[in-house]
Order: structure tokens, then C-alpha cells, then sequence
């Protein structure tokens, strides 16, 4: 089995088929990415660098942003990519009024 | 004679063809759910219920989309026959319910508790009735049936990085072949097309289809918005998040494989909405397995096909639900949950026209009566969705 699975051409990670361990080389279509972290099977590793801001390209489409510099062979996750989808966190509105019950008179 | 693909259904009055023949035992309301569920325990396996938390003390919108749902399984090609089970205050018309079975010429009973005289009454008769209807039901045969007769209802849960890779190409094979025969095939969980909405809007065969799935999505951006909320808590999920899956945009990209590569966009409808176009159908369904489950059979799915990387035990009242896993770990270890095992893509040891073969043929030969893991189980979840406030 390979230890890891590139889908389209234009991806700059791959997915991990094992658990890959620190340390070893992998050899991805003929480029060698050197294993910095170790990476869980079915997580993403990073095989060129990937910069802060920049697209993180699995399927041959991006599936959000780094928010960090990223290097070949580093883990890619949650603490380092981020969606760009449905983040009302970092958009929202004014808070409007709600209305609620009136106070009891005093 | 040509080697048309079909399978052994019940064909309707209405021209439709089932894959079922259930006695469907249909509460009106939350209040009379326990009397329809005593109904149809009495009457397994023919008899089902749809034991449902809604139907009074619900606003405009939600009570239609209750309403709704609840006649489209009444007209369902996999039910037979029908007893409608109503408490007799509530806001869901019993008769209306009626109505629908009969328009699709199906056999109904109606029946309500305030006026059967109480619990213990009313469960007595509707065991009468239900048996009744399903001596009735019982003497219909199944007939061949084209495969183009078919609509499949595709659902992914429990994803984890094996669904995109394994489970949901194999799925979206079986997709492209159903299409190419003629067939139905519906995709639901708006969410979980974000981030791939560009794959799909590119094969809509009316520009107007592509304009309303990106409203969809972008109406589901902004409740998010407007609740200051970041969708990242719910999707992906946190099983989803541990499988490697880091974001929304990951997720949907390995969950839309399942509409195929190339089977058209033939139309975008509302939650339980007829679907009524050959093609791919998108249906506008919340990502929560069983309120989308339900929301696509109430479409017409008579056949739903749910991918899962991590297992999920989810089924239907009416419609078989057949699990297929990439995982090789979930399909040892739940076994009991899983009808196929795709895991053979993941160590190349099999390809994706053998899975997708295997795969097509079980769907035929479940449409034909096979029983999946979920209906051998008792699994029958059943969720309508909905908005609003209960009032």
C-alpha cells in the first residue's frame, strides 16, 4: 500500500493512507518530501510549502486557507488551515436588540 | 430482447414503482406517535410508523413542511396502504393525510383517539385495521421494473477521509450508470455542497437550477452570519475533524463525489419535495443524517444509498438504507451495520469499476426485496425538519 495518496495533479498536500513517523522520506511522483511531523492516517501532509494566506489545494480545489507557514513535511489541520465558508464568528453582523419581556414596574 | 438492468418492484396506481410494500401507521400529531407505534409493532414487518415530534403548535412554513412530509410518504410508491392515526385537536388534518394516500390509489383507514374513547380503544382498532389493510396488500406481487424506474437517494455520515476516497467515487459511479440507464438520482445536506457548488452548477442543464443552488448555499452562509456563528462547530463534525477531515470546503468536495461526474443537474427542490425530473436532483436538506434521509424519501428515493466512514446505524420506515464503508476497521467492527465493504480502493486491491459493480448490483437486488443491515436491525429513524420555534 502507499503510504500516501495524491488526488489531482495540482494538490499541495497529500493524504495519509498510515501513520507516517517523523524522519522518514517519501517519495510523491518523483519529488522527495521530507516527514517533519508525524502525521495520523488519514491527515494531510504538506508537500511543497504553503504559505500564510495561501490556498490549501486538495481534489484539485481549495479547501481553505494556511493560516500559518507551512512547510513540506509538516502535518496539515486544524491548527494550521482554516475555512473560509460560513465563518459568522468573523463577520457578524451588529447585534440587533432583542426584544424581551417587560421589566415588572418598581 | 435487450439486456434492459432493472429489478423485482411493486408497481402503484399512480405509475410509480416501489421497492416496499409497508402498511404505513402515520400519527398526525407527536401526541398520537405512541398509539401509531403500538399499531405498528402489532403488524411487523409489513406495518411501519412515522413517529414524528411535530404537527401542532408549529408557525406557517414549519407546519406545511410537516404537512408536507407527511402526505408524501401517505403517496410513497413503497406504501401499500395507509391508517392515519389522529389525537383530533391537532393542526395536521387527518382527512388532508387521507387524501394524499387515496390520490396515489392506495387502501386508508382513519382513526382518532379523542373519539375512539382513549389509548387502549384507539391502539385496539388500529391493530384491527392495520392487519386488515395488510391481508389486503399482502397477495401483490412484485413485477420486473426498468432500472430508469428508480430514484436513489445519496447520503454520506460518519465521513471520515476514506468517504471521498473509497465510498462516495464508488457511490458516484453507481450515480453516472443509473443516469446514463434513465434514472433518478437525489443529493441532499446543502452545508455539506459548500465548497463544491461549482463542480455541480457546472453540469446544470437550466441555467436557472445553477442560480438556485448557489442561493441555497449562500442562504446557509448567512443564517450562519446572521447567528454570528462560525459553521466550523457543526461541520465537519468532531468524529470528522479526528478522520483527518480539517474543513467544510475538504468535506463537501469528498462528500459531493457521490452525484457522479457526470450525470446532469436537472433540478434544485424544496425539503420532501416531489422529484420529478430524471437526472440529478439536489434537494435542500439540513446535514443531519435522518432529517435528510427522510426529507429525500419523502421526494420519492425508494432506495437510499449511505456512505459512511466511521459507521452509523441510521435507516428508514419505508425505504431500505444500504451502508457501504472504505474503512476497513468500521466494516470488522460494525459489522453488523454494514452491507458493503469498498476498503479494497484504500490498499489497491480493488478497483473502482469492481466496487462500483458490486455496488450497483446490490442496489438492484434491494430494490428487489433484499433486506439491508439497517431494516434487519429495526432501524427506522424518522426526522422532519424544521426551522422555527415551537409557538
Amino acid at each position: 500500500m502507499k503510504p500516501v495518496l495524491v488526488i489531482s495533479a495540482r494538490d499541495n498536500v497529500a493524504t495519509a493512507l498510515q501513520p507516517i513517523e517523523v524522519g522518514r522520506n517519501l517519495d510523491v511522483n518523483g519529488v522527495t518530501v521530507p516527514v517533519t511531523e508525524s502525521i495520523p492516517s488519514g491527515h494531510k501532509i504538506a508537500l511543497r510549502p504553503i504559505h500564510t494566506g495561501e490556498a490549501v489545494i486538495k481534489y484539485g480545489s481549495p479547501i481553505g486557507l494556511a493560516t500559518k507557514e507551512i512547510a513540506a513535511g509538516m502535518h496539515v489541520h486544524t491548527h494550521n488551515l482554516a475555512s473560509t465558508r460560513g465563518r459568522g464568528d468573523i463577520e457578524a453582523p451588529e447585534p440587533q436588540p432583542q426584544p424581551r419581556l417587560a421589566e415588572p414596574s418598581a | 430482447m435487450t439486456d434492459r438492468l432493472g429489478f423485482q418492484g411493486f408497481r402503484r396506481p399512480d405509475g410509480r414503482v416501489g421497492t416496499r410494500n409497508h402498511v404505513l401507521v402515520v400519527p398526525t400529531v407527536i401526541c398520537s406517535s405512541v398509539v401509531a407505534e403500538r399499531v405498528a409493532a402489532a403488524t411487523q414487518p409489513i406495518g411501519t410508523a412515522l413517529p414524528h415530534l411535530a404537527g401542532c403548535g408549529q408557525l406557517g412554513p414549519d407546519m406545511r413542511v410537516t404537512h408536507e412530509t407527511l402526505a408524501a410518504y401517505c403517496g410513497h410508491p413503497n406504501v401499500g396502504a395507509v391508517v392515519v392515526i389522529a389525537l383530533g385537536c391537532e393542526q395536521v388534518v387527518a382527512q388532508s393525510l387521507a387524501d394524499a394516500a387515496r390520490k396515489h390509489g392506495k387502501p386508508v383507514e382513519v382513526l382518532a383517539i379523542q373519539a375512539e374513547g382513549g389509548t387502549v380503544r384507539a391502539t385496539e382498532k388500529g391493530i384491527r385495521v392495520a392487519a386488515a389493510l395488510a391481508e389486503q396488500i399482502a397477495s401483490q406481487p412484485r413485477e420486473w421494473c426498468d432500472a430508469s424506474e428508480l430514484v436513489l437517494s445519496l447520503k454520506c455520515g460518519g465521513s471520515d477521509y476514506t468517504s471521498g476516497l473509497a465510498s462516495n467515487p464508488t457511490l458516484g459511479r453507481v450515480t453516472d450508470r443509473l443516469v446514463s440507464l434513465g434514472g433518478s438520482a437525489v443529493l441532499g445536506e446543502i452545508a455539506e455542497i459548500m465548497g463544491a457548488e461549482h463542480l455541480l452548477a457546472s453540469r446544470a442543464t437550466r441555467p436557472a437550477d445553477a442560480t438556485k443552488l448557489i442561493q441555497i448555499i449562500t442562504r446557509v452562509e448567512t443564517e450562519a452570519r446572521a447567528l454570528g456563528l462560525d459553521i466550523r462547530g457543526t461541520q465537519p463534525s468532531p468524529g470528522n475533524i479526528r478522520g483527518g477531515l480539517t474543513t467544510i470546503e475538504e468535506k463537501s468536495l469528498g462528500a459531493t463525489h457521490k452525484g457522479g461526474e457526470r450525470a446532469p443537474l436537472e433540478d434544485v427542490v424544496a425539503y420532501a419535495a416531489p422529484i420529478t425530473r430524471k437526472g440529478l436532483t439536489v434537494m435542500d436538506t439540513p446535514g443531519l443524517d435522518v432529517e435528510s434521509v427522510t426529507g429525500m424519501v419523502g421526494g420519492g428515493a425508494q432506495v437510499v444509498v449511505f456512505t459512511t466512514g466511521l459507521g452509523t446505524p441510521t435507516g428508514n420506515p419505508i425505504a431500505p438504507v444500504i451502508k457501504i464503508t472504505g474503512n476497513a476497521k468500521t466494516a470488522r467492527q460494525m459489522a453488523d451495520n454494514i452491507d458493503l465493504d469498498v476498503s479494497g480502493i484504500m490498499d489497491d486491491s480493488e478497483t473502482l469499476d469492481s466496487t462500483s459493480d458490486r455496488l450497483f448490483a446490490e442496489v438492484m437486488a434491494v430494490a428487489s426485496g433484499q433486506p439491508t443491515a439497517a431494516e434487519r436491525l429495526g432501524h427506522r429513524e424518522f426526522a422532519i425538519h424544521r426551522r422555527n420555534p415551537t409557538i
